[in-house]
Formats: C-alpha cells, sequence, structure tokens
C-alpha cells in the first residue's frame, strides 16, 4: 500500500487502548479536553461460530492444493477446524474420521467473490431488491450487509456447489456503490452469523454503462466523462475530509480541545480506501476504461484490487499485471449490451498467462452453484489456444486469487497448514460437468453432504412450502 | 494434425459447394434416429443432405473422406427458443427485433411475424454455430401484448436463413402474461380464449371494406388460424403448477391445438399428467431457484423426472449463449436425465417439437446435413465442436471472437510497436 498513515486509523487505533490508557490524555493539557471522539471500525461485529467438526483424514485422493499443485493419491488431514497437512504420505493421526478419497478430488473451498445473494434473493421481488441504492450516483455511505436477507435459498444451493465464502456486494448502478461484505458460506439466522471474521470489507464502484444510463435523465452522470469527473471529486472531497480529521488529530495530540470533524459515513468509507482499509472491487467492462481507472488510482493514490467483469482484460493483461490488479471474470458471458460485445471465451487463461491475477466470479444465483464449471471451460479453452495452463493452476481462479482479492487468503484460499479447513471432497474430477460435490468443509464443519439429503438447507422460505429446497 | 484435415476439407468443400459427396468415417455416431448410435460409424452426405449412415470406417468410391475415428459425430443442434438473428446487443444499442410495444398491426400480437426481421449477418450467428449449433428457433421475447407473435425455425449459415417461417406461436400463460392481461389470470384466459374463439368463428379473410371490432386485428385472426388448425404449435409458457394443470385442460378442450409446455418450472409436479396429454417441454434444466411465487418447486431433477414420466424434454432456452445448451443438457444429465435423452433434448426433440423433423434433428437419409464433430462427448464442458457441417459444407471455425482472441494473443505475446488495430491475424 502506498499510503503511510492514516488518520483515521490512528484515530481507530486510540478507540481500543483509550480504555488502558486514556488516548491522548496523557500529556500535559493546556485546556481542560473533551473526550477524543474515535470511530468504532467495527460495529456490526462478526457472531460468526463454525459447526463443530471432527479430525478428519482422507486418503488415496487426487489434491489441487489451491497453490498451483496437483498430488496424486494424496493425503488432506484437518482438525480443530484448520488444516493440519497436506501431502502424499501423513501418518494417520489417532481418532480421526478416515475417509476413502479412491476416484475423488480434494479442493480448497470456492470463493466467490462476486455475487448478489442476500441483497438480491430469490425470491426476486420489489420488496426484496436490496442491491441498488440508486437515490444519487455515490452512495459511498451504504453497506451491503444491512441489505443481507440471510433467508435467501440461494445461499444453500451455492453451498452444494462447493462455495464456502463469499462477498456480496451492492450493485452497480452507482459511480460508488457501497460497502461489500465478507461471508462464510454457512447459512444462518442473520447476517452476522454468516460474517467472516477479520476479513476486510471493500468498495463497489462501476465504470461505463450502468451510471450513465442510471442517471442520465436525473441529473448526471450522463457519460463515460462524467463518470469520472465524479469519481475525482469524490476522491477530492476524501481527501480534504482526511485533512480534517487529521488537523483534529494533531491539535488534539498537542493538547488543544479541538472541535471533531462532523462525522460524514460516505466520507469515512472513501477515506478507508485511501488509508488501505477498504479494497476497491470496481464493475468495469472496457479495456480503455479499466486503464483511466488505473492512471485514476495513482492520482489519487490507491489500490483498485480488483476489476470485476473485466470483458475486456485480455486486451490490457500486461497493464494489469504491472498495476497489480485482479481481474473477476466470466467465463463466457458476453453481448448483452455494448461494453460486453467483446467477450472472448479466453479471457480469464489469457489474463493469468500474462502473469496477471484471474479470478473466476458469478455475479449469478445459478453461475454460482457451478463456477468449477466455469473454471474448467476457461481452462479447456485456453488450452486449446495454445495457453497450456495445469489444472493445479487453474484452480487458483477459483479459491487463491479471490482469497487474494478479497484481503482473506491468510485465512484461507487453499490447502495449507495453518488455513482455515474450508474444502470440498468432489466425487471425479471437477473439471466436468457431471462432478459433483460431495462434502463440502467449512472451517472443518461438514456443511454439505451430498449423499444425505436431509441435511441440505432449507431456508425460512422454502419450509412448508412446494419447493423445501432442491431436495423435495 | 486433425484440425489441419478439417481445414483442407474446408478448403477443398468451399470452392466445389455442394457437388462433393462427403464421408464423415470411423466417429461414434449419434444417429438420434431408428439407427441408433454406432460406436464406429460413417456418415455419408451429398448436396446438402444425409445420404444414409452405415457401420463401420469405410467410406463407398466417390466420396470426399473426413477422419473422425475416435470423435463423436451428431447432428447439428438446434436452439430450441432463441431470438438469434434478431438481436444484436439487447441494452441501449438501437433497434431490437425480438422487442415490441404497442403496433398498429397487431392488438393480441398474434400477427408479428419475425421470418421478416432475421439478420443473418449477426454475429451471434457465427459465435453460436462454430459451438455446433446449426439451427434454430428464434422469437420475440418481450411484448406486451397476449402473444408473442410468430417465430421463425431458421439456420445458422447462408443469406436465406428461414427454414420455416411462421413456425409457431408464442404465449405466455404465467405472472407475466397475467401482467400484461391486466394484473390476474381471471383475465388472461379469458382473453386468450376469446382470442382463439373469435379467430374460429370467422370463416375466410375479413375484407378491409368489412366492419370489424374484434379484439384481434385481422392479420391477428389470420396467423391465429394455423395455431387452431394445428399446422403451428403453440408454446405456452408457465412455471406454476397449477398454471401448468391450466395449459393440460386448455389441450383438452381444444384437442387440434399442438401444445407445448415452455419454461416450465414445476412441471415435474404434473409430469404424469403432461405425459398424458402428450404435451412435451422446452426447458432451462439449471433453474433451481424459487425466483418467485411461480416457482417454488424448482429443481435440478425436472427434467430427469419429466423424461421418466414419459414426457418429451428439450433444453436450450437462450441468445446470446445458446451455445452454453450442450452445458445445461449435460446439467440436467448429471441429476438422472439419461444421456440419450440429454442429446435428444439438443437434436431431435426440439425438431419434433417445433415440426422440422423432416429436415432437421438426426442424421437419417434424406434429412438436411447439419452434421458436428466434436472432440469428445459434446455435453462435457471441456469438449467441443471440431469441425462443423452446415447444409453439408464444411463451415470456416472462425468467429469474430475467435479474430479477437487471435489479434490480443498476438499483442501479448511479443508485446509488438505495432499499433493493435494494425494486428490482422
Amino acid at each position: 500500500m502506498k499510503h503511510s498513515t492514516s488518520r483515521l486509523s490512528l484515530a481507530l487505533a486510540c478507540l481500543f487502548s483509550v480504555a488502558l490508557t486514556g488516548c491522548g490524555t496523557s500529556k500535559e493539557e493546556k485546556q481542560e479536553q473533551d473526550a477524543k471522539v474515535s470511530i468504532d471500525p467495527n460495529p456490526y461485529p462478526s457472531t460468526y461460530t463454525p459447526i463443530p467438526g471432527e479430525a478428519t483424514l482422507i486418503t488415496n485422493v487426487t489434491i489441487l492444493d489451491g497453490v498451483g499443485n496437483e498430488i496424486k493419491n494424496g493425503m488432506v488431514h484437518f482438525a480443530d477446524g484448520k488444516i493440519v497437512a497436506v501431502g502424499e504420505n501423513l501418518d494417520v493421526p489417532d481418532g480421526a474420521t478416515v475417509i476413502d478419497g479412491a476416484g475423488k478430488w480434494v479442493t480448497p473451498g470456492i470463493i466467490d467473490n462476486h455475487s448478489h445473494l442476500g441483497v438480491y434473493p430469490s425470491p426476486s421481488t420489489h420488496s426484496h431488491s436490496d442491491g441498488n441504492e440508486i437515490t444519487n450516483p455515490v452512495t459511498a455511505e451504504v453497506w451491503a450487509e444491512h441489505s443481507v436477507w440471510p433467508q435467501d435459498p440461494g445461499f444453500g444451493r451455492a453451498l452444494a456447489g462447493g462455495v464456502t465464502t463469499l462477498q456480496i456486494l451492492p450493485g452497480s448502478a452507482n459511480l460508488f456503490g457501497g460497502r461489500s461484505v465478507v461471508l462464510k458460506n454457512v447459512p444462518d439466522r442473520t447476517m452476522q452469523d454468516m460474517k467472516m471474521p477479520d476479513a476486510p470489507y471493500g468498495l463497489k464502484m462501476a465504470c461505463g454503462e450502468n451510471p450513465k444510463r442510471v442517471y442520465g435523465q436525473k441529473g448526471g452522470p450522463s457519460t463515460r466523462m462524467g463518470n469520472v469527473a465524479g469519481y475525482r471529486q469524490a476522491w477530492s472531497d476524501a481527501q480534504d475530509y482526511m485533512r480534517k480529521w487529521e488537523r483534529y488529530e494533531k491539535e488534539y495530540e498537542a493538547g488543544d480541545n479541538p472541535k471533531a470533524p462532523k462525522r460524514d459515513l460516505q466520507m469515512e468509507t472513501l477515506a478507508g480506501v485511501l488509508s488501505g482499509d477498504i479494497r476497491i472491487h470496481m464493475h468495469c467492462y472496457r479495456a480503455d476504461e479499466m486503464t483511466v481507472m488505473m492512471d485514476v488510482m495513482e492520482e489519487f493514490d490507491y489500490q483498485i484490487g480488483t476489476f470485476h467483469h473485466a470483458v475486456e482484460a485480455y486486451k490490457i493483461a500486461d497493464k494489469l499485471k504491472e498495476n497489480n490488479v485482479c481481474s473477476a471474470m466470466w467465463a463466457d458471458w458476453w453481448g448483452f449490451k455494448m461494453e460486453a460485445y467483446d467477450g472472448i471465451r479466453e479471457n480469464i487463461p489469457a489474463v493469468h498467462n500474462a502473469g496477471a491475477c484471474a479470478i473466476v466470479h458469478s455475479d449469478s444465483d445459478l453461475g454460482i452453484q457451478r463456477l468449477n464449471q466455469e473454471a474448467a471451460k476457461a481452462w479447456s479453452d485456453g488450452k486449446r489456444a495454445g495457453l497450456d495452463i495445469s489444472m493445479g493452476e487453474a484452480w487458483q481462479w477459483l479459491s487463491a486469487n479471490p482469497a487474494k482479492s478479497l484481503g482473506v487468503f491468510d485465512k484461507t484460499g487453499s490447502l495449507e497448514a495453518g488455513k482455515q479447513a474450508d474444502l470440498v471432497l468432489w466425487n471425479g474430477n471437477p473439471f466436468s460437468t457431471y462432478t459433483k460435490a460431495e462434502r463440502v468443509y467449512i472451517d472443518g464443519g461438514l456443511a454439505y453432504s451430498l449423499e444425505d439429503k436431509a441435511s441440505w438447507p432449507v431456508s425460512d422460505f422454502e419450509l412448508g412450502q412446494v419447493g423445501e429446497g432442491d431436495a423435495k | 494434425m486433425k484440425k489441419l484435415a478439417f481445414l483442407v476439407a474446408a478448403s477443398l468443400l468451399s470452392s466445389s459447394a455442394l457437388a462433393e459427396k462427403i464421408a464423415i468415417v470411423g466417429g461414434k455416431v449419434f444417429t438420434m434416429a431408428e439407427q441408433g448410435t454406432l460406436d464406429e460409424g460413417t456418415v455419408l452426405m451429398t448436396d446438402g443432405k444425409i445420404d444414409r449412415v452405415i457401420a463401420g470406417a469405410d467410406a463407398p468410391d466417390g466420396y470426399t473422406v473426413i477422419d473422425a475415428a475416435g470423435k463423436v459425430v451428431t447432428p447439428g443442434l438446434m436452439g430450441s427458443m432463441t431470438s438469434l438473428g434478431l438481436v444484436e446487443v439487447s441494452s441501449s444499442a438501437g433497434v431490437v427485433d425480438s422487442s415490441t410495444e404497442a403496433s398498429p398491426i397487431t392488438r393480441t400480437g398474434a400477427a408479428l411475424d419475425v421470418s421478416y426481421a432475421v439478420n443473418p449477418d449477426s454475429s451471434l450467428v457465427g459465435v453460436t454455430r462454430i459451438e455446433g449449433m446449426t439451427s434454430a428457433a428464434t422469437s420475440i421475447t418481450y411484448t406486451d401484448n397476449l402473444f408473442y407473435g410468430q417465430g421463425a425455425v431458421i439456420t445458422l449459415d447462408g443469406d436465406a436463413p428461414v427454414l420455416k417461417p411462421r413456425a409457431f406461436m408464442v404465449v405466455n400463460v404465467g405472472s407475466n402474461g397475467a401482467h400484461e392481461a391486466g394484473g390476474t389470470r381471471a383475465a388472461l384466459w379469458v382473453m386468450l380464449e376469446n382470442a382463439l374463439e373469435e379467430a374460429a368463428s370467422v370463416s375466410g379473410k375479413i375484407a378491409p371494406t368489412q366492419q370489424w371490432h374484434g379484439l384481434n386485428t385481422p392479420a391477428d385472426v389470420s396467423a391465429l388460424k394455423a395455431v387452431l388448425n394445428g399446422d403451428m404449435p403453440l408454446l405456452m409458457e408457465a412455471d406454476r403448477a397449477s398454471d401448468i394443470r391450466q395449459v393440460i385442460a386448455f389441450k383438452a378442450r381444444h384437442s387440434n391445438i399442438d401444445v407445448v409446455l415452455m419454461h416450465g418450472v414445476e412441471a415435474w409436479r404434473v409430469a404424469d399428467e403432461l405425459a398424458a396429454a402428450d404435451i412435451p417441454v422446452i426447458l432451462d434444466p439449471e433453474y433451481n431457484l424459487p425466483g418467485g411465487f411461480d416457482q417454488m418447486g424448482a429443481t435440478l431433477a425436472n427434467a430427469a423426472r419429466l423424461e421418466a414420466a414419459g414426457v418429451t424434454v428439450a433444453v436450450g432456452m437462450d441468445t446470446h449463449n445458446i451455445r452454453l445448451a450442450t452445458q445445461h443438457a449435460g446439467n440436467a444429465v448429471a441429476n438422472g436425465l439419461s444421456y440419450e435423452g440429454g442429446l435428444a433434448s439438443l437434436t431431435s426433440a426440439p425438431a419434433k417439437i417445433l415440426g422440422v423433423d423432416d429436415m432437421l434433428g438426426s442424421l437419417a437419409s434424406g434429412k438436411r446435413a447439419d452434421v458436428v464433430i466434436w472432440s469428445g462427448d459434446p455435453l462435457e464442458v471441456t469438449q467441443v465442436a471440431e469441425q462443423v457441417f452446415v447444409n453439408g459444407e464444411a463451415i470456416e471455425m472462425e468467429s469474430r471472437q475467435t479474430r479477437l482472441r487471435d489479434r490480443y494473443l498476438a499483442v501479448q505475446e511479443d508485446k509488438a510497436k505495432t499499433p493493435t488495430h494494425f494486428v490482422r491475424p
């Protein structure tokens, strides 16, 4: 990150130390100081509790470890919610449940960094349409977690497809759409029950057609140049806001009793980005627009984490690599609007081949159920075009790279000792139409079992209806 | 090497056009006809038609031989329900012929006729056919009328794409239809019955001089007559089981009408009744979410359960990505549909449902020579169409997308100083 010290972060750090040391009051005081104003960075804390699991050893199984390797006839051992070891030959630990994985494959759980489950849930009634705050082109102040409806049946369906972690994003109507939230895919009563502990926040932004279409007749922006002016003004405002807090901090530290700036929720999120605490997830299709955005990023000294959809990423894969920006892509969606007109089947492998970070994303409540097939299509299309990428390498598109995009790769996204035991046992090669997730473990707990229909999650909405999930 | 062989054959063919006799030899041939599946078979074609399919890998004299050993050979696939040729880019990009609002020629929508609107130069046609899809049903998909008008069956090659104009009529009898009819099914069905009854009551043409105060326009009446006498299948879109029961009851009231159920998310719940009424279903087998109160029973097992009850199932509802119908059918197979049923859902079933099985959907004597050589199992996401034949000709396996791919792979490879627009692979 290019930023030295965040004023906001300093204030936040003070919050935690105030009880112990009386942050900012230890100095010699020129005058009576009011209590220092600081901001709680985590007002909606996670109450996620993993499903209890048991120590498990899967043997004789083909492993894609998520960081590029394929191990045939391997073993995976996990216990207490964490990966213990992965290798060709492990000792059978005492008391562990042993699963014979002959003919089966194990991979890290799939991480979808672009989902609208919960904010655009099933049923897709207007009453449930909570993903786009279409009231202003800049709504950085809204948080997707305040819209997430945990009874969306889509979470359970995605689980059956091996999705263990997912980022819920606001929609793409606005230049700044609002904060995202990262969830563990264990459907439960509340958003907080699903919220991944210690995952950074993201901020959704959008390029191109959507904002100009939505706001063209409502005061603008109505052009792409209008869009860019909108981003720039907002970043500039955020810089100003940060300077106000900086001044407040400085004066307070100096023993003065300054008036704290008025809290501005919109600016607070933007400042979080400029200080490196919040990651940018930007909906952007066209190569030329992505390149302009990378200049805006330089101008205001922040980092774009990931371009989402990035249908033309293949045209500028070299620039994406240089700028360390990931691309989250579909395998083959195209043509539904002008900015998606140049989609090609080899987008994902072409980005990967250039050494840039490639991610398979869904943006769909159906697509999220078979992201392994999306990767398989991209992998085989790449291969036929001469981009020879191993399956082990390709699995990074589904777990490690989205984990990096979300800032949680230190916790999950690969089968490495010490990581959260988020993994899928597939009943065959997951690069096949016919293969299904047989067992899905999240933090070592068995969240889904293909054989045991009675255990499949059924949301409140489906209970007592003709459906009751997809088991029927 | 194989690809090279195809290319050579393709260049030969384009110069000698239809006169050539072609034999595709030695592949695993799914005829989707009485002959069934030949583990090693040879498909013979002449002048754009299938001669016959024979066992073994030997072609009679006089045929240009194309080796398909180790490959899979199927009839060209058919898109069951698309808007191919009617739309280039659906959102904010000019006129879209698959979408209509009020027009003076129609009051119920029945008169609309897409056969005038099909553009064979659409980039979607090229993108779709290189993936093994050689024909499609194409239709209006957005309207505020009762009927979506008369759809056409088209081929995905050549300047004269319409194989069968006015091939079918579409009506939505679920929530969408109810919405357009005034917000309730209580209006929708009465309107539908009245529109048909009115058309039935007219004998001959309505003259321009004649007084006419119908629910339909005279052009609507003409179109509906073909539906009433069973010449034009009526594709009725509905998801909710109770709506599908209404479709079955409709068929009982109108035994002449060739009724097809479309989308049919809860069709599995009335599978036996559909089978008894001989109503086939065109569906999306991957739709398994309760997207609304019409779809509470959505399940991945829909296609399999319908097949088990004896209902004919066709798969393939999309436009830009109708090419993914193979994956959709594959997922239906992964969820219980028979493998043959999966292939049939893309070939013989839609051809039969749309009344074009005399020319499309199978490899049998006299059928159009629409044939695909696959690298392997067509329903497997990692396999592809290696060579597609439309009307007996090997097509160029190239599209705007492959051209874009090749241009940018070249640009990324050597980072040439040449500006991109001058790179023409």
